[in-house]
């Protein structure tokens, strides 16, 4: 019997290393961020492969080394494609402040869930056709917004609302060199 | 070495991170550090008002005891650390503790920017709260004309207390309940802002070191990221934070 293949390129130097993306209960404004690393981007494409992200479409990844996740865990997908992440990344990342705090969709755990979506599809100004949606293909809220390291565990946190393009490449640059991700006071924000 | 060395020498000391900071008796080790230029993190703490010791940001360890440097007096030849690692991640968990206590949304806060709990935190180099967050069910009072009473966001530092107390001599604001169910509370019948003696003018209108007790109409006049702990860290310039609505601030 062979022996299992390396996993990852950090076994094996010069090949690419595989990074995954999601955006959870977030805006998609540290994906942005993420494009405004610009020409950038051209060197980090040079050491890394994109695998399961927004910019892909793939809808399910495979192994890879770093998972980014935007977002906090605000229903019953954003659970599950967390835990697909964990599963399947060697280091996670919890991008922004949604998915290291729950951020603004948390700002909901201070009213009750019922109340919340009373107040929007029932109660709420102008609405067509009210009721609460009850599409069995939607996803179950949970009661309330959580962080993703209250879910799974997380390796590294990177704050910012978005956190800037610099920040990123810190971050990125630290972990695929396997260095500690410090990051330099211009570039610590929370909002 | 003229007189004023000589007066500066003969002044008591301790050492703080292995520097000598000179004090006069009577004064906290916190009070000697901040006249000698030296920062050390806090939020309950402003100078002028009395000591409180609450929020223990400002721990440090003297003499090998774990102290608020806000409530201790200085004393000669002792020797304090404040940068060390184990007592910067003792106050790291501080400040993580004050953010999961309430309800810290630093990108909806107006404050941001301006807040003293935010620029600590960058300070410590905080990156995550770490832990579980309590997302308490906390009110906001929007009872009063010229401000607004945010609970999610109050830190219970009692420096609105004190200087209500002291320096305005009313006493609006006091903390009522204990441990985890403290909270902040206001002198009037219907426990509301607008109908007790709180006005714009108050010395406790100006020292919430977060977004709790919130000027209306104003706090957008700087841009956020263009505010004073955006432009430089709290550690070198102190944490005094010139009002949201201050029109003489340099943008």
């Amino acid at each position: 019997m062979n022996a299992p293949a390396p996993r990852s390129p950090w076994d094996r130097p010069g090949a690419k290393l595989r990074v995954a993306t999601a955006s959870l209960a977030g805006c998609f404004g540290c994906h942005m961020s993420l494009l405004d690393l610009d020409e950038r981007f051209l060197d980090l494409v040079e050491l890394v492969a994109l695998d399961r992200t927004p910019l892909t479409d793939i809808k399910h990844l495979g192994p890879c080394d770093i998972g980014l996740i935007e977002g906090g865990a605000a229903n019953a997908e954003n659970v599950e494609v967390l835990r697909e992440f964990r599963r399947n990344c060697r280091v996670l990342v919890a991008v922004g402040a949604c998915a290291i705090t729950g951020g603004i969709p948390a700002m909901r755990n201070n009213v009750p869930l019922a109340e919340c979506l009373h107040e929007a599809f029932v109660r709420g100004q102008g609405l067509v056709d009210r009721g609460i949606p009850d599409d069995p293909e939607l996803p179950l809220l949970l009661s309330q917004v959580h962080p993703i390291h209250e879910v799974v565990r997380v390796d590294h946190f990177l704050p910012g609302c978005p956190p800037s393009a610099d920040a990123i490449w810190s971050l990125l640059t630290a972990v695929l060199e396997g260095r500690a991700v410090v990051l330099p006071w211009e570039q610590l924000h929370y909002d | 070495m003229n007189d004023a060395q000589n007066a500066a020498n003969e002044r008591p000391a301790f050492t703080l991170d292995g520097g000598r900071i000179p004090f006069t008796p009577g004064q906290t080790i916190m009070d000697a550090a901040l006249a000698a230029g030296v920062y050390i993190p806090h939020l309950c703490h402003k100078p002028g008002s009395a000591p409180h010791g609450s929020c223990r940001v400002c721990v440090v360890r003297a003499n090998g005891l774990e102290l608020s440097a806000c409530t201790t007096p200085a004393q000669p030849d002792l020797v304090v650390e404040s940068e060390a690692d184990d007592i910067r991640a003792l106050r790291l968990a501080v400040v993580q503790m004050l953010f999961i206590e309430g309800n810290h949304i630093c990108p909806a806060c107006e404050v941001s920017g301006a807040c003293a709990l935010q620029a600590v935190a960058y300070h410590c180099g905080m990156l995550t709260p770490r832990f579980p967050q309590r997302f308490p069910r906390r009110a906001v009072d929007a009872s009063h004309p010229d401000f607004v009473l945010d609970h999610n966001r109050c830190i219970l530092c009692e420096l609105c207390v004190r200087a209500s107390r002291d320096d305005d001599g009313k006493r609006v604001f006091a903390i009522s309940g204990r441990g985890i169910a403290s909270r902040l509370i206001v002198d009037s019948p219907t426990g509301l802002l607008g109908d007790s003696s709180f006005s714009k003018d108050d010395a406790a209108a100006r020292v919430c070191p977060v977004g709790a007790i919130l000027p209306r109409r104003q706090v957008f006049r700087i841009p956020i990221g263009k505010r004073y702990y955006d432009r430089s860290p709290i550690g070198h310039v102190g944490d005094v934070a010139p009002r949201l609505d201050a029109e003489d601030v340099e943008l």
